[in-house]
């Protein structure tokens, strides 16, 4: 009996953006039902891999599939299974939080849309602002709109790019909650790009280091933290971003 | 790369409502949108319609007949007409640059939103915001100066059809340039059809230019359209044989405007460019 494909497969993704090389020919798979995170410090890589796995961004050469679907060929297959959270992204201002829900959950093909959209404002706490213009909203229940957005389908796989940045730290934490919550609840697979490493570390059972578009590492939380011989995640994120790594993860 | 064939399966009309919802919606939230569809318009007719009064009456009172009388007996219309070939071409492009500008282009290409229905979407934009910005201007252009647009009849169906088809081609083609080269093109929107304006005729025959113009004008559809408003207007002809030219261009350029589209799109993600736009 062959194994269940991977949620997410990358195999020798590279993209080069002229001279620059943003990201160095990456391989992983990461298993159904997991949270990974990806970790790396600014102009490691971390967008773009994202970016290549949503299918924003062709790579340069290699693949990378989701859901067993590959996302160069066959992206519409798999996109409704999917969704994604960016702050590099937003949602139209002018448009209520009520109604921008009931455009995207359209797009998704949601069924029972407005008990879905009910169901995520209680758990998502909208219900203050559910009929107020998005753009009137403060970051935190602008984050708030953009997690329900995520989370609109369901999705079988969740890709966050630094989900709680910009946020203070009850709120971030408030939103970690939410989404250790959702990942319970469906089982759904999680990739989390971050360099907040206490988020990584709360969240993720897995840990994917990257360094100048390279993985430079890859393990749990607690098996990294160990074989750098630090105290938290933290100090081993500096360590690689120093150049005190032990040999590069092969 | 699939891009292409994904856009021609899978369509969805509930994905297609949901981009049109998501416009209205902004339409109805905003007056200075609404207003500003109307107001432009309204106050061209009115200053070219009393010029056109102005240019019939020293005609007639000159016995003047000829290009002057031709003049001014199409400058409403043609205005009209124009009117509609530039508010088509920017509710499509204005549609799509809300996007750009509230970042939300990437929720949109990440969704199951194939490109065939976003275009679907802002096609049908570009009707119901000319409708909004038109139809009361040729209520006033009648009211004012007797001019009646609806009048033409069928005759009007096709020069509507192939100004509107030129616009979603030109709609497209700059839509792709926004999505590949980001904001900086943004003022193509505004501008594009004004370089246009001298080669389609639009307020005089097509005779009026150099040879070697012309060969330029009878490029562009809209020539077709407005020396078949002067045959209407003058001599009560309906030139299906121009319409009928002016169609098969517009085949064309709708075929091109989509590819370029398309192509530009393409180009885009490799670029890694859709991720940040709006910034």
């Amino acid at each position: 009996m062959s194994p269940a494909p991977a949620a997410i497969d990358a195999r020798a993704l590279a993209k080069r953006f002229g001279a620059t090389t943003a990201v160095d020919a990456i391989s992983f798979a990461i298993e159904k039902g997991s949270v990974t995170g990806l970790l790396g410090g600014n102009g490691a890589g971390k967008t773009t891999t994202i970016g290549m796995i949503m299918g924003l961004i062709v790579p340069t050469s290699g693949a990378v599939s989701v859901l067993g679907v590959d996302m160069a060929s066959d992206r519409y297959r798999v996109l409704g299974r999917m969704n994604f959270e960016s702050p590099y992204v937003d949602m139209p201002h002018r448009l209520t939080v009520r109604q921008n829900l009931w455009v995207f959950g359209r797009l998704y093909g949601v069924e029972n849309l407005n008990a879905r959209i009910d169901e995520l404002a209680r758990s998502l706490a909208l219900e203050p602002f559910l009929d107020r213009p998005a753009g009137s909203l403060s970051a935190g229940q602008k984050t708030r709109v953009a997690l329900a957005k995520a989370l609109i389908n369901e999705p079988e796989v969740l890709l966050l790019d630094e989900p709680t940045a910009s946020l203070d730290p009850d709120t971030a934490d408030w939103v970690r909650a939410r989404l250790e919550a959702f990942r319970r609840a469906r089982g759904a697979t999680i990739l989390l790009a971050s360099h907040n490493m206490g988020e990584v570390e709360r969240l993720c059972d897995r840990v994917v280091m990257l360094k100048q578009g390279r993985i430079v590492d890859d393990g749990s939380p607690r098996d990294l933290v160990a074989r750098y011989g630090r105290a938290n995640l933290e100090e081993v994120f500096l360590d690689v971003a120093r150049r005190r790594d032990p040999e590069p993860w092969a | 790369m699939s891009l292409g064939a994904a856009t021609l399966s899978g369509f969805s009309p509930a994905r297609v409502g949901a981009m049109i919802a998501r416009y209205l919606y902004l339409l109805r939230s905003s007056w200075p949108r609404l207003a500003e569809l109307v107001y432009w318009p309204a106050v061209q007719m009115m200053t070219w319609g009393f010029l056109q009064t102005y240019i019939r009456a020293q005609a007639g009172a000159s016995g003047v007949s000829g290009p002057m009388a031709v003049a001014g007996g199409t400058l409403i219309g043609s205005l009209l007409l124009w009117d509609t070939l530039f508010r088509s071409q920017l509710g499509f492009s204005m549609s799509f640059l809300e996007e750009m500008w509230s970042r939300n282009i990437a929720n949109l290409l990440m969704s199951p939103l194939r490109p065939l229905e976003f275009v679907a979407a802002l096609m049908t934009m570009s009707i119901v915001r000319l409708a909004i910005g038109l139809v009361p201007v040729t209520l006033l252009a009648q009211w004012f100066f007797g001019f009646n647009l609806w009048g033409l009849g069928f005759v009007l169906v096709a020069f509507f059809v192939n100004l509107v088809l030129t616009s979603w081609a030109l709609g497209l083609a700059i839509a792709g340039l926004v999505l590949r080269n980001g904001m900086g093109a943004e003022g193509l929107a505004w501008s594009i059809l004004f370089f246009v304006l001298p080669f389609a005729c639009v307020y005089y025959p097509v005779s009026t230019l150099p040879h070697w113009l012309q060969i330029v004008a009878w490029c562009l559809p809209p020539t077709y359209v407005f020396e078949g408003l002067r045959a209407a207007i003058v001599a009560h002809v309906f030139r299906a044989d121009l319409m009928a030219e002016a169609f098969a261009i517009n085949l064309a350029l709708i075929v091109a405007g989509g590819a370029a589209f398309l192509a530009l799109l393409n180009s885009a993600r490799k670029a890694g460019s859709l991720l940040q736009m709006g910034e």
